[in-house]
């Protein structure tokens, strides 16, 4: 894999094709979990670690595998590995996986793992799906970080609440001051919602600027190469 | 499973052989549960010990510190529990051989679901301790109740059956003592509720905790 493809496949997954922003898929974890930038970014993280290593493992397998029967054998895998990710939370990170809870075993429903298994490994060699894994993933935690770092400031006031469950000895930031009431609905379930929504939107102003930037630069007749994703 | 890079793809190939797809699965699901195997095995110890010492950590957490010289985990008395043919299980706290104290569990329905929460009450029937083990609260609402959020909890400390009144023993909007918290009325008055039913059972088996004869 060349410096290229690699920044090709960095740039598809935090930004081109970002699985949140983008695809719109896993919504369910995303929003479950983003109340909180620790939250969060725990989740992502795990999701990472099984996209990786799901995509290495369907990658090297994937000229074994028939058509037919690819999603039972896809499943299989993810499911054995996030059972695996699961116990070694819970072997290793004890307090950590007392939060996340049942999100961990859900990431085998996630459909953004699936998605990049049947989409991507299944055809690419073991290298780059890996990569492909990484950057998907960690596009998923960039996005949950910022989603949880708003809902967090605004239903609380607060930023990396919980981060002494990770890092014993650091505290979370007040940056309201310990008065501020809370605006509620940041942290219920419509405020996720409310502020993916915004991302989005924000997102695809983005997008679209950039598109009409790169379409005049290359003269009024030159198609434009870069769409904005519809949020279809 | 074979070099033949034609298997993969090509659909004549598999046709003809009608036991690749099954035995391709079950291979897969044999591997897939070797690893669980593997892992379950590797991870046990350390998920029993990081569980262990998670309740002696909630445990020391309701008794005062030195309150107990024995092993709170070992120590245990299984006696009926408040439903019907159900048992709940008392850690007793020893201090040189004397009962210093008993830590349970209690649950109430919240506000979404079940609260949990272990308390600890010395033989005179006072609250030395109440934590909350899980709960489904509202988040930046009714998890207030968590130490870790709002020190609210310690406000049973010392609390005992006649120290409230009985009619005390609710929050503040119902004519009690204790605060609830604003947008949450429904989870502190489950606590409450909890940790005065917690009480009651103490008082009801105070002779079988404390092992003495009536």
């Amino acid at each position: 894999m060349n410096l290229q493809s690699f920044r090709e496949a960095a740039w598809n997954g935090l930004w081109r094709q970002n699985t949140g922003l983008v695809q719109l898929l896993g919504l369910c974890p995303i929003l479950a979990v983003s109340t909180s930038i620790v939250n969060a970014a725990s989740l992502g993280l795990a999701t990472v670690m099984v996209m990786a290593v799901s995509n290495l493992a369907v990658a090297s397998l994937r000229n074994f595998i028939p058509y037919e029967i690819r999603i039972p054998v896809f499943i299989l895998i993810i499911a054995a590995l996030t059972t695996v990710v699961d116990l070694a939370f819970n072997a290793y990170f004890h307090d950590l996986y007392l939060v996340l809870g049942i999100f961990i075993p859900l990431i085998v429903t996630n459909c953004i793992v699936l998605a990049r298994v049947e989409a991507y490994a299944a055809k690419n060699d073991p290298v780059s799906s890996t990569v492909d894994g990484i950057m998907m993933g960690l596009g998923l935690v960039c996005l949950l970080s910022v989603l949880g770092g708003l809902r967090e400031l605004a239903g609380n006031g607060t930023l990396f609440s919980g981060i002494e469950m990770l890092f014993p000895g650091l505290s979370p930031i007040s940056v309201f001051g310990p008065d501020y009431p809370g605006f509620l609905i940041g942290i219920l379930p419509p405020g996720a919602f409310f502020t993916l929504a915004c991302l989005i939107a924000l997102s695809n102003v983005i997008r679209t600027r950039a598109a009409k930037r790169k379409s005049a630069a290359q003269g009024p007749m030159a198609p434009a190469a870069d769409q904005p994703a519809s949020a279809a | 499973m074979g070099t033949d890079q034609s298997v993969g793809f090509s659909l004549d190939a598999l046709r003809d052989r009608l036991a690749y797809q099954p035995l391709l699965l079950g291979g897969v699901a044999l591997v897939a549960g070797t690893a669980l195997t593997l892992a379950s095995n590797a991870t046990r110890a350390p998920i029993a010990a990081a569980e262990a010492h998670d309740t002696q950590m909630t445990l020391a957490q309701v008794l005062p510190p030195g309150s107990a010289d024995n092993d709170l985990l070992a120590d245990v008395l299984e006696l009926p529990g408040p439903a019907a043919g159900s048992t709940r299980r008392i850690h007793i706290a020893r201090k040189a051989g004397v009962v210093t104290g008993a830590v349970f569990n209690v649950a109430e329905r919240g506000y979404s679901g079940e609260i949990r929460l272990l308390m600890a009450v010395d033989p005179a029937g006072r609250v030395l301790g109440v934590r909350v083990l899980k709960h489904t609260e509202t988040p930046g609402l009714g998890d207030k109740i968590e130490i870790a959020r709002n020190p609210w909890i310690t406000s049973f400390d010392g609390k005992s059956l006649g120290e409230p009144a009985p009619a005390k023993w609710a929050v503040k909007k119902d004519g009690g003592i204790y605060d609830s918290f604003a947008g949450a009325t429904i989870t502190p008055r489950a606590v409450v509720k909890a940790v005065k039913g917690g009480l009651d059972y103490f008082a009801a088996h105070r002779n079988e905790i404390l092992g003495v004869q009536p």
